[in-house]
């Protein structure tokens, strides 16, 4: 199966270490990962922005990016539902039908990490060891725009090592949501405080997310406080094994 | 992009009721975030409102579909409002009622005003309506010397307390008892019977407070003035759905009813309101059935007012109606099941929204109603997390609505001006850098020397503005070495040596 990684803008500029343990994941469980240089962004900061008549040209260069592989997979359920909820809407409303119906045939091949490995891979054991105490943020994106359930926590639960804690209020939104933590900061950080405080109270040395941008968020506000706790992204722990273990080298 | 044009299509205009902020959300959310009592009342209240309403929609096997039934009978009001319109203006006036149709806010104060004033009578009691606040009605009639009292428990709480409400359904959400009972010592003696001297702040005598002075109310006036929550098309028939039984009072007891009611809240026939009848109270209260359902067609003869006046109310709800991507707000039932789940609501509380309509259906009806420039930092107040789109009964796709309006406000920016502000320059440049994989390449290495201000600590904890935003309260890592593509250009390199 050839498979593209769509690594995202912000993993790519910010989190390199998430888009390896992705690939390394993604090989380990046999997987020909290829990943197209001509990608950048998928627009989404644009689109949610109000930009929509800017992100015409990030959708098309996407579109383009990632025709031809057998599927196309993110570690980012927000950048996944970009491309699937938004790419041919924004198509349609630049009166371009035929960039819509390329960037829906895209969008039908895209998945977040958690789906590629449970739906098309059907592992939920990947082989990994990761001995630490960890509760996960399930990120709104990946919720109610993707539906991925609780494909996520299926995955953790058969790691090696795992102390995973149920996160009170999981399904609260962190507070981040793109340019919203810079136009509204203050109602953002009041989001993030509660985040914080359940994140806190589970006693969990790492919070995992599927989405750097949420961890990001989250990660700011823990460091920030000196809270003692780290951000690992769900890839991160998944690519972890008894012999490599790629976060804890970095 | 294309925006529809809305000539033709008057907005709510300003200057009358409370559809506008006057400051900005960000700014007016700052102070209520402040407000620990606030904080801790809306948190608690939204808390418990939402697992209530959670718990009565799980037991209905079928709530997918009421709710995909709820949206389409809408859909069907909204595509044929026209000819519905007009056929509750026929079944209305067949049956006694007179209709009136008002354009914006100050025709139908204008109407309502003019109607108290031919029964003659000096003061109204109100059934809890949205579309009198939305049009300031209170305000208008006391310009006019009518007292208009409110008698929903909250929005007595409301009234008395000189304040405005903060939520559609509970508009006292952010008073506390304590607060309530102070109100009630100082307030309720000036306009009527006064609360016992020795009130205590138990649910139950404050409720009994209310109670007495209200009684009195009821049994003096001669007017009622109502909102509806529905108006069936083929009977002319109208509902008012509530708890307390003050709707049922004013409704039956005086002589004249005036209804103010916004056109979209048609349904076309008896049987919808079988879908809409199980969809309001569990989404609202979290209840199987509110306690009183009240409908009336026509006037009676020696049964409930003999005097019936219907004020159909337009004040931009046809301008919403002419964007096909912004119409379906149109569709709401006022529930506000949006609220209690909203994580922005839920912190800052409703008089941040600046409008009698708050949180995520605030946030895409507001805008609308005015026309977005008045409002323009509305679409801008959620996360676009969707929660509310989850919980919405009748499937408002809230978030998507929420980006086709900012992409409305940018579009309305960059007509109303050529120069291009700050953040069109950053929206711009970033396009560009990110439509060419060198140029965004290159642009991620030159971010490596962000790594510059992070300096010992390992970590950037100040930036300038806009991002000084950011930093206010979060830490930014440091950019690494490498970014992600070079470390894998690096990587086939090698492999392409050392196959």
């Amino acid at each position: 199966m050839r498979v593209a990684l769509f690594v995202t803008c912000l993993v790519d500029g910010l989190f390199p270490d998430v888009g390896k343990a992705t690939v390394g994941l993604l090989e380990r469980l046999g997987c020909a990962v290829e990943v197209p240089l001509a990608q950048t962004c998928c627009g989404q900061m644009h689109v949610n922005t109000g930009y929509l008549r800017e992100a015409v040209p990030l959708v098309r260069r996407h579109v383009a990016a990632f025709d031809g592989y057998d599927a196309v997979v993110a570690p980012s359920g927000s950048c996944a539902g970009s491309v699937r909820h938004q790419h041919a809407w924004l198509a349609s409303e630049a009166g371009d039908p035929e960039l819509a119906a390329a960037a829906r045939e895209v969008a039908s091949r895209t998945f977040e990490l958690s789906e590629f490995l449970v739906d098309v891979l059907g592992v939920t054991d990947v082989g990994a060891f990761y001995p630490h105490r960890v509760t996960y943020h399930p990120t709104c994106h990946s919720l109610r725009v993707l539906r991925v359930g609780d494909r996520p926590l299926r995955l953790l639960r058969e790691v090696g090592g795992i102390d995973l804690v149920e996160l009170p209020q999981a399904e609260a939104c962190c507070g981040f949501g793109g340019t919203f933590a810079v136009k509204n900061p203050d109602t953002s950080a009041a989001m993030l405080a509660d985040k914080m405080h359940n994140v806190l109270s589970t006693r969990a040395e790492v919070c995992s997310a599927s989405d750097s941008s949420c961890l990001l968020h989250i990660g700011g506000g823990l460091s920030r406080l000196r809270a003692g706790v780290r951000t690992v992204h769900l890839a991160e722990i998944l690519a972890s094994t008894r012999t490599e273990q790629p976060e804890m080298a970095t | 992009m294309t925006q529809p044009v809305f000539l033709g299509m008057p907005t709510a205009p300003p200057g009358v009721g409370q559809l506008r902020s006057r400051r900005p959300f960000p700014e007016a959310a700052r102070a209520a975030l402040g407000d620990a009592q606030l904080r801790r009342n809306l948190a608690k209240a939204t808390g418990t409102i939402r697992a209530k309403r959670a718990a009565v929609v799980e037991e209905l096997p079928d709530w997918a579909e009421l709710r995909a039934a709820g949206a389409a009978i809408k859909d069907q009001v909204l595509a044929g409002l026209d000819g519905y319109l007009v056929q509750l203006e026929e079944q209305v006036s067949a049956r006694g009622g007179v209709v009136h149709w008002a354009r914006d806010a100050n025709e139908a104060n204008r109407i309502v005003t003019d109607l108290v004033k031919a029964a003659g009578a000096g003061e109204v009691v109100k059934v809890k309506s949205m579309a009198t606040q939305e049009i300031g009605l209170n305000e208008a009639l006391a310009t006019a010397g009518i007292a208009a009292w409110e008698t929903d428990l909250a929005e007595l709480i409301v009234q008395l307390g000189h304040d405005s409400p903060s939520h559609i359904l509970v508009p006292a959400i952010h008073r506390n008892r304590a607060e309530i009972r102070e109100i009630f010592l100082r307030e309720m003696g000036k306009v009527g019977l006064p609360a016992p001297p020795d009130l205590s702040d138990e649910p139950r005598a404050l409720a009994e407070a209310a109670r007495l002075h209200l009684r009195r109310k009821f049994l003096e006036a001669e007017v009622a003035v109502s909102g509806a929550n529905f108006a069936v098309a083929e009977t002319g028939t109208l509902a008012v759905v509530e708890s307390e039984g003050n709707g049922r009072m004013c409704l039956t007891l005086p002589r004249v009813l005036i209804t103010v009611m916004g056109i979209e809240k048609l349904v076309p026939t008896w049987r919808d309101l079988e879908v809409f009848l199980q969809l309001l109270p569990r989404s609202s209260t979290g209840e199987r059935m509110n306690p009183y359902t009240s409908m009336w067609t026509g006037v009676h003869d020696g049964d409930g007012p003999s005097e019936f006046h219907l004020v159909l109310l337009d004040n931009g709800r046809t301008a919403t109606l002419a964007d096909p991507q912004g119409r379906s707000a149109l569709r709401c039932i006022r529930c506000s099941a949006c609220l209690n789940v909203c994580p922005v609501y839920e912190r800052t509380g409703g008089h941040a929204y600046g409008s009698v309509y708050p949180g995520p259906i605030g946030a895409v009806l507001s805008p609308q109603m005015t026309g977005v420039a008045d409002n323009a930092s509305l679409p801008y107040a959620s996360t676009l997390c969707g929660a509310c789109y989850d919980v919405c009964p009748v499937a408002i796709d809230i978030p998507q609505m929420l980006v086709h309006l900012r992409s409305r406000v940018v579009d309305a920016k960059r007509e109303a001006s050529r120069t291009p502000s700050p953040e069109r320059v950053v929206m711009a440049a970033a396009a560009w850098t990110m439509d060419s994989p060198a140029r965004w390449a290159g642009a991620l290495r030159a971010a490596r020397l962000g790594r510059l201000l992070g300096g010992r600590r390992g970590r950037i904890t100040a930036l300038p503005p806009p991002l000084s935003a950011w930093t206010g309260t979060r830490d930014v890592p440091l950019p690494p070495s490498q970014t992600f593509r070079d470390w894998w250009t690096r990587r086939e390199r090698r492999r392409r040596r050392n196959p």
